[in-house]
């Protein structure tokens, strides 16, 4: 088991590997990749049992992962690599023709790690729910993780899928809504508010669990503490504050940094803060 | 002209639900959905039989094509059952993105397509649904033709890996294939011979197709029935065999011209054998409410649309 502050500098690697992927293409989503960055982390090094080295679609007898806010794919597919599911030479196909790692993850290029494709938003928590149901069904005591965004929860579906899995008690899902409270064109709360989250879960019989998306310890804790809270019978929703661009000091706390990418003086700015604990790719 | 024999009558969703029982018993990964038309879409007996593969979703047809992807990610055969509106148009992106794109096994399951829905009118008469589904690639089309066959691809659709859209109706109408046929995707089946113009038909215009060419032939003219059944893979080889040996072409079909079987075999010909063409279906325009017959007169669906189109495209030729 890794310690926190080695969890805490493979996330400095997956940083480093973000900004240096949206860089390289021009394009991307660095914002919501830097913020989810050490949770990603925790989960793919840490928290789930997981076997990069033999990856099938099925993921029988262990623990899966949906994205459901597909955009921040630069994360997800750094902490694939780095954790053994391709080789982190890979990272540097991110968006070009003929990549495995498209702008949006898919299963359609057949990237290890990846079981559903994402970018259409609102649609990985019915996936995930189904996933768990499957798992259920077979016996199988693993969990499905998904990470949703919180303005992806202006998405319809999301509230089908809360309700869905409220009433069939699947207690082996654990969701974390990105909770940065930024959107593209804004702060989530101008554009449209859905005010206060905790209430709504539980009134669909979730449990709500609340941390610091950008403090490891707090990531470590809390996902211990919601493993033990599945015996209530009821998913899980962690509501994971975390903040935009965290670990990039101009990118942080705006939304201007969803989508857009860095130019060569603004990488060394933000690679000058990220410190190479693994290796760049 | 042999006659066909009739053996009954029955709605082709009922031979759906005999089908989801039957690839049930063959297939313990098969689990079903509904949202919240669990009679309408037969699938009572399969949930009877297996209540612990069948999942009410209620009514969130979105959700249900998620979970469905999902439970097909964990290694069901999951079989997603509503109206053909709702399984279609009102998810396509989640079809799309979810099930489509992502190579999801998963069976979406559409009964009271087209006019013959009657009553309810347009809101649910979907005449897009053939167009929208094989747009997607990687996606099967079948539209069987009654209750017989419908059974048979609904256990035929539960063997084959990957996406497949299934598309039935609402209203009884004769039995004129055989029981526990062999069902075979993608594979064109003739079922009259004739030298003078092909049918292409499918659906529910099989059985209508098949009594204009008996009316033709009391006129003298040779025609050639196929039942298209499944639209997407298109049986190309058997369409050209016959438009080469007749040299013209009606399609008929209880859909849209646009997006179409005809629009399908248009595409076929143009880029192989152009031959005179004439299409039955809706000619762009939603339905109305009315009886399943009126409907299917109203909208030129019906025998005398498939011989007059017959004959004007002999006349093309």
């Amino acid at each position: 088991m890794p310690s926190v502050s080695e969890l805490q500098n493979i996330a400095s690697q997956v940083r480093r590997d973000i900004v240096r992927m949206v860089h390289a293409v021009q394009s991307g989503h660095p914002g919501g990749s830097l913020g989810c960055a050490d949770y990603l982390t925790a989960l793919y090094f840490q928290i789930m049992e997981h076997h990069p080295e033999r990856f099938t679609q099925e993921g029988k007898n262990e623990d899966v992962f949906v994205l459901s806010n597909g955009h921040i794919s630069p994360v997800f597919y750094s902490v694939l690599a780095r954790s053994g599911y391709f080789d982190v030479k890979e990272l540097s196909t991110f968006r070009k023709l003929n990549s495995r790692l498209q702008g949006h993850p898919t299963t359609h290029e057949g990237l290890p790690g990846v079981r559903i494709a994402s970018g259409s938003l609102g649609q990985g928590l019915s996936v995930a729910a189904g996933m768990a149901l499957a798992k259920r069904m077979n016996g199988d005591k693993h969990v499905v993780y998904v990470n949703t965004g919180d303005g992806e929860l202006q998405e319809g579906q999301n509230w089908e899928a809360i309700m869905f899995a409220g009433h069939m008690g699947l207690s082996n899902m654990i969701v974390t809504v990105d909770f940065n409270l930024q959107q593209i064109d804004g702060n989530v709360i101008d554009i449209m508010s859905f005010r206060e989250l905790k209430s709504k879960f539980e009134a669909f019989n979730w449990t709500v669990l609340e941390m610091n998306g950008n403090d490891m310890q707090d990531i470590l804790d809390t996902n211990a503490k919601a493993k033990e809270m599945r015996s209530a019978g009821k998913p899980i929703v962690i509501i994971m504050r975390t903040e935009m661009g965290h670990g990039v000091d101009f990118m942080m706390g705006s939304h201007e940094w969803h989508g857009i990418a860095p130019n060569d003086e603004q990488l060394a700015r933000a690679l000058n803060q990220l410190p190479e604990t693994l290796g760049d790719y | 002209m042999q006659a066909i024999a009739v053996l009954g009558s029955n709605d082709t969703r009922s031979g759906f639900g005999a089908g989801l029982l039957e690839a049930g018993k063959q297939d313990e990964r098969v689990v079903a959905l509904c949202a919240d038309l669990t009679g309408s879409l037969k699938m009572d007996a399969f949930k009877k039989e297996f209540p612990e593969r069948f999942f009410q979703v209620g009514i969130a047809e979105a959700n249900m094509m998620g979970v469905a992807a999902g439970l097909a990610t964990g290694g069901k055969i999951p079989f997603t059952g509503t109206f053909a509106n709702f399984s279609t148009g009102r998810v396509y992106d989640q079809i799309r993105q979810s099930i489509a794109y992502s190579g999801k096994n998963v069976k979406i399951c559409a009964s009271h397509a087209g006019v013959t829905l009657g009553e309810d009118g347009a809101t649910h008469q979907i005449l897009e649904d053939i167009g929208l589904m094989k747009m997607l690639p990687g996606m099967v089309v079948i539209n069987p033709c009654d209750f017989n066959q419908t059974k048979a691809a609904t256990i035929a659709i539960a063997k084959h890996d990957g996406p497949c859209y299934l598309r039935f109706g609402r209203p009884k109408v004769p039995i004129f294939t055989a029981p526990d046929q062999n069902f075979e995707i993608g594979k064109a089946i003739t079922i009259y011979e004739g030298t003078d113009v092909s049918i292409f038909c499918t659906g529910h215009l099989v059985w209508k197709s098949i009594q204009a060419a008996q009316a033709l032939a009391e006129k003298g003219i040779s025609v050639e029935v196929i039942n298209i059944h499944t639209i997407k893979p298109l049986d190309e080889k058997a369409v050209l065999d016959s438009v080469r040996k007749t040299g013209c072409v009606v399609s008929a079909e209880e859909h849209m011209y646009n997006g179409g079987l005809g629009d399908s075999i248009a595409q076929l010909l143009a880029r192989n054998l152009p031959r005179p063409m004439e299409f039955v279906g809706v000619n762009d325009t939603f339905g109305e409410s009315g009886t399943p017959d009126q409907l299917m007169a109203k909208y030129h669906l019906d025998v005398v649309d498939v011989i007059a189109a017959a004959e004007k495209v002999i006349s093309r030729k």
